[in-house]
């Protein structure tokens, strides 16, 4: 970090960028921020509102139970992912013919558009014409993820599992890949096996893009909406309605512009929250030898 | 320990396995996928493929979709390119601010800016054209390619720019015809995350397209809605999506691991 130069005309580099994405987030902020204080009938007349919308929505029930919904659902993704994305990329090959392969592979949910993820599992899943419905109710268990809220929510953690588990492999598996081979063989002469080696070198030595992951992963799973919505359609009932699911159906549904824009800030301050706790508290042990 | 391919192989199983039903369910006509259950398909048929290669409507989706994905990718990446490396070599007035609020559009949920969106480009005239799906992408994929390429130039040694400067080579010489250059798979990575972003997005794409401009995506599900459901060509028109996908990991295999490994994604 040292090494840099001041340099202020570096400005001009950065300001395409900075053009390109402040017409992309602030005029839509601004937007939003003016939708969030004020009533409209249409025509293009407003009446001040003030923070009302803010006082609704924060004391609104249904904003409590979609919020619920979504730190569920993101708590138990984050619980199944993260270990299980760990445990698949120390067992993946280092080296060889079949790395390849593997990432190749591994890769190709990540690259599927998001409403065919949603169908895909729609039609696997179907208890009547898909292999993992007709299979799940040929060993006698009742299941119908489009009737049942248990069922719903299993197939859509299942889908979100299938869907990201990759990322958190390839991010384990990259910094995996950039231990030294001298730790193993300093690890050899001391004796150290199995467990002592994952907690000694491997893990501290991946917890950088662990950070990463689990950012990553908090973030997308708290703004999931399509695979979701071409899933379950929120459904059955209001059981796997998520933030952003939610917040579609009042402002493009029911056309409440100023609930909807203020459910928006206050959904977007959350995730910015959020992240911002979860870096602090990963970087700070990190600051541990 | 004998087993340990045993977790990678039915992991690498479970992800095959809705996309084989997928496929399966492609060539099969409705009839059947409504009749009758198989694991493979009893009158095999390439009427779901022909439909979508000879019906404007379907194939025209996919062209749109290749267009503002492409688009995409070439202006974050150019736009990107500067500006990372002014973030990896130089100090300047707000650097650390700015390159989080550029992080913190990557946390923006995109269902936040649906309507704003639509009402931005309407007001421009850039609603239904690709232009307008190409630049609302960016929102997520600038700042994604600047972390990413700003970790690759960071790990060139300094002593390259100084010695061109010795050497006499004028800025914009020295950058693209050496810097750029020795950041080739760098820029590969960053480009295949943002064409990756950019092709499994959708609820932009949607909100901002209507007839001339429609996404790939937004066709299947409104093609499901409008004439019942028909599995067969929805699941072939699936599948197709897959393909640009996985020829683009293809291309990357090597770069994946380090990618991850070196960029701050």
């Amino acid at each position: 970090m040292g090494g840099k130069t001041i340099n202020h005309k570096a400005w001009l580099f950065v300001l395409p960028v900075v053009l390109l994405v402040a017409f992309n987030a602030v005029i839509p902020l601004m937007t939003v921020v003016n939708y969030s204080v004020q009533e409209t009938f249409g025509d293009n007349v407003f009446f001040w509102e003030g923070v009302n919308w803010y006082e609704q929505v924060l004391h609104s029930e249904r904003f409590h139970a979609s919020l619920l919904r979504q730190l569920t659902f993101t708590s138990i993704i984050l619980v199944i992912e993260v270990p299980l994305g760990v445990a698949i990329a120390l067992t993946m090959p280092r080296e060889g013919p079949w790395v390849s392969v593997c990432l190749v592979l591994m890769a190709l949910p990540l690259l599927i558009p998001w409403n065919v993820v949603g169908a895909m599992w729609n039609i696997f899943a179907l208890p009547e014409i898909g292999l993992l419905g007709k299979t799940i109710n040929s060993l006698g268990i009742d299941y119908n993820f489009t009737q049942q809220p248990l069922a719903a929510w299993f197939t859509t953690i299942l889908m979100d599992v299938w869907h990201w588990t990759s990322l958190v492999v390839l991010l384990a598996y990259a910094g995996l890949c950039s231990i030294p081979d001298a730790y193993y063989q300093a690890a050899k002469i001391d004796g150290a096996r199995g467990w002592a080696i994952f907690r000694y070198i491997q893990l501290p030595k991946m917890k950088r893009v662990l950070t990463i992951a689990i950012l990553l992963r908090f973030m997308d799973s708290f703004m999931i909406y399509t695979e979701v919505f071409v899933l379950t359609g929120g459904g059955p009932g209001n059981t796997t309605t998520f933030l952003s699911i939610d917040l579609v159906k009042i402002a493009l549904g029911q056309f409440d512009l100023g609930p909807a824009a203020a459910m928006s800030l206050i959904y977007f301050l959350i995730v910015l929250l959020l992240s911002w706790v979860f870096y602090t508290l990963m970087m700070r042990s990190e600051g541990e030898p | 320990m004998r087993t340990r391919w045993l977790a990678p192989t039915f992991y690498i199983l479970f992800l095959l396995l809705p996309i084989y039903w997928l496929l399966n369910m492609s060539f099969k006509t409705t009839n059947e996928i409504l009749g009758v259950f198989s694991l493979w398909p009893r009158e095999f048929t390439f009427a779901n493929y022909i439909k979508i290669f000879t019906d404007p409507t379907w194939y025209n989706g996919y062209f749109n979709s290749i267009t503002y994905v492409v688009i995409n990718t070439v202006i974050s990446v150019s736009a990107a390119l500067p500006a990372a490396y002014a973030f990896s070599r130089y100090r300047f007035l707000g650097d650390k601010h700015l390159f989080f609020w550029l992080l913190t559009n990557r946390m923006a949920p995109p269902a936040v800016f649906a309507l704003p969106f639509f009402q931005l480009y309407s007001a421009v005239g850039l609603f239904d054209t690709p232009i307008a799906v190409a630049l609302a992408h960016c929102l997520f994929n600038i700042p994604l390619a600047v972390w990413i390429l700003e970790g690759f130039m960071s790990a060139v040694p300094k002593e390259l720019d100084e010695t061109a400067y010795v050497d006499g080579y004028p800025f914009w010489r020295f950058f693209f015809r050496i810097f750029v250059p020795t950041i080739t798979a760098g820029i590969g990575v960053a480009a295949f995350f943002c064409f990756m972003f950019s092709w499994v997005e959708l609820l932009l794409a949607k909100t901002l397209t209507s007839v001339a401009a429609k996404p790939i995506a937004a066709t299947m599900t409104r093609t499901a809605s409008t004439s019942g459901y028909e599995l067969g060509l929805l699941a072939a028109a699936g599948s197709l999506t897959i393909i640009p996908g996985a020829f683009v990991i293809y291309f990357v295999r090597n770069y994946i691991a380090k990618g991850f490994a070196l960029g701050r994604v």
